[in-house]
């Protein structure tokens, strides 16, 4: 890779004034999708910005957002330490079993939440957590809504030198998150994340197209009839899917309509688990 | 851009070294400290042959600027076992010839290592799983897998014998 200048602030005004400063600044997260590319030289920074020491940017809590419960997660976490934390397991256990099947260990030890979501590489698995559970992404400027962020291929809604510093995911009623993994990447041919939300059924894709989005057509049919078979008609367009050697853009298509019946087979049975665990409790109840 | 200096432990030793930016931690592990146990093989994430832990964590030194380092621990193959005392997992390695080439082994057995202290017990699947980012292109995943999880009993038969 060729050279640059190294920093690394301790502060988020102190990290975007050495962003402006630089002639061609970047932001380093875990680093695991950037340093690649500098090998490569398909990206040569002169100046790489480390936010590992901003400690405003790190952790993980519990915050009351008016009534409503979040999820807050400081964009610098990393893939194991979402996986990890009981917090998440506790409020949003969708996001922990995703960041557990990301990549390999030394991937999941290094990535972090704030780089993959910034990054918006058509494959990834957060964005479709982010969109799918209507999270909003916190930066140095603004609140933005999922919505508003996910712009296409590798494009986001992020101004030159915004800095992404954190993300507040709300409480599902229930969600999954199923993917057709890369065999060797572990990258999503196709990822699917169903979650029964506030504002009704949400359906997020992620690796069948050049950006995640979400499905319209799978929402409806789920908001009438929140089964399995409801979906056994829907196939997308497969007109505005990725083709590449890993597979057609028919098969991506194909593989969204599965992976989707997998999440709500997987949700439908979470519901199950949780009314029997109802059934019981009232039965030992009355019993006692 | 001139050299940056930085302190850093590896294998429970304080080192100092003088780096570009754009070394990685491979880099100085092999150029500068003579560290060569610790491979590379593809230099982009994927393969797992320069396997090292930071702070305890495993992770691919390839991908790790070594400025980054700085007031890190760093654990490498040669903190695994001496050459006349092999760790077990070494000596599991052999005993099922879980090698071949052997440019994959001193990664698979820092992960191993890793697996291991975080997860004594581990299943097959547990195994396979956390081993995923290790590649070995002479094909010995069954040996390998038999080897972990011989490892895995005998240290943990040593473990109820204190």
């Amino acid at each position: 890779m060729y050279n640059f200048n190294y920093h690394r602030p301790t502060s988020i005004d102190e990290a975007v004034k050495q962003y402006d400063e630089a002639e061609d600044g970047q932001y380093l997260a875990g680093g695991h999708t950037l340093i690649p590319t500098m090998k490569q030289r398909l990206s040569a920074p002169t100046d790489l910005i480390d936010l590992s020491g901003i400690k405003a940017m790190q952790g993980i809590t519990r915050s009351d957002d008016g009534a409503e419960k979040m999820l807050q997660i400081g964009a610098l976490a990393r893939h194991e330490e979402v996986a990890s934390s009981p917090i998440v397991k506790s409020m949003v256990p969708v996001l922990s079993a995703l960041a557990g099947g990301i990549g390999d260990a030394q991937v999941r030890n290094r990535g972090t939440l704030g780089g993959s979501v910034a990054n918006c590489d058509p494959a990834a698995d957060y964005p479709a957590a982010v969109l799918g559970l209507n999270a909003q992404l916190v930066t140095n400027r603004r609140s933005l809504d999922a919505e508003q962020f996910f712009m296409g291929m590798f494009e986001t809604a992020l101004d030159e030198g915004e800095l992404l510093t954190s993300v507040h995911f709300p409480r599902p009623e229930a969600a999954a998150y199923v993917k057709f993994p890369n065999p060797a990447s572990r990258y999503a041919l196709v990822g699917l994340l169903v979650a029964k939300t506030n504002d009704g059924v949400r359906v997020a894709v992620t690796g069948a197209a050049p950006a995640v989005f979400r499905a319209a057509a799978m929402e409806a049919a789920l908001t009438d009839d929140f089964s399995v078979s409801a979906l056994d008609s829907i196939l997308l367009p497969a007109g505005d899917m990725n083709s590449d050697m890993h597979a057609s853009a028919e098969y991506r298509a194909h593989l969204c309509t599965v992976m989707a019946q997998r999440a709500v087979a997987a949700i439908v049975a979470q519901d199950q688990a949780r009314a029997r665990q109802v059934t019981s409790e009232v039965t030992s109840e009355s019993t006692s | 851009m001139s050299k940056t200096h930085v302190t850093t432990s590896i294998n429970a030793s304080l080192h100092e070294f003088l780096c570009e930016p754009g070394d990685t931690l491979l880099d100085v592990l092999r150029n500068e400290l003579q560290l060569t146990g610790t491979k590379e093989g593809c230099g982009t994430g994927d393969c797992g042959a320069c396997s090292v832990t930071l702070n305890g964590r495993l992770v691919c030194a390839c991908l790790v600027l070594a400025v980054e380092v700085e007031g890190m621990e760093v654990g490498t193959i040669e903190g695994i076992g001496q050459s006349d005392s092999l760790d077990v997992i070494q000596e599991k390695f052999l005993e099922h010839a879980a090698l071949q080439c052997g440019i994959c082994t001193p990664g698979l057995i820092v992960s191993t290592k890793a697996l291991l202290d975080e997860n004594p017990d581990p299943t097959e699947a547990e195994a396979r799983y956390y081993l995923a980012g290790n590649l070995c292109r002479c094909t010995g995943y069954d040996k390998i897998i038999r080897a972990v999880m011989d490892a895995a009993a005998t240290l943990g038969g040593a473990k109820e014998g204190v």
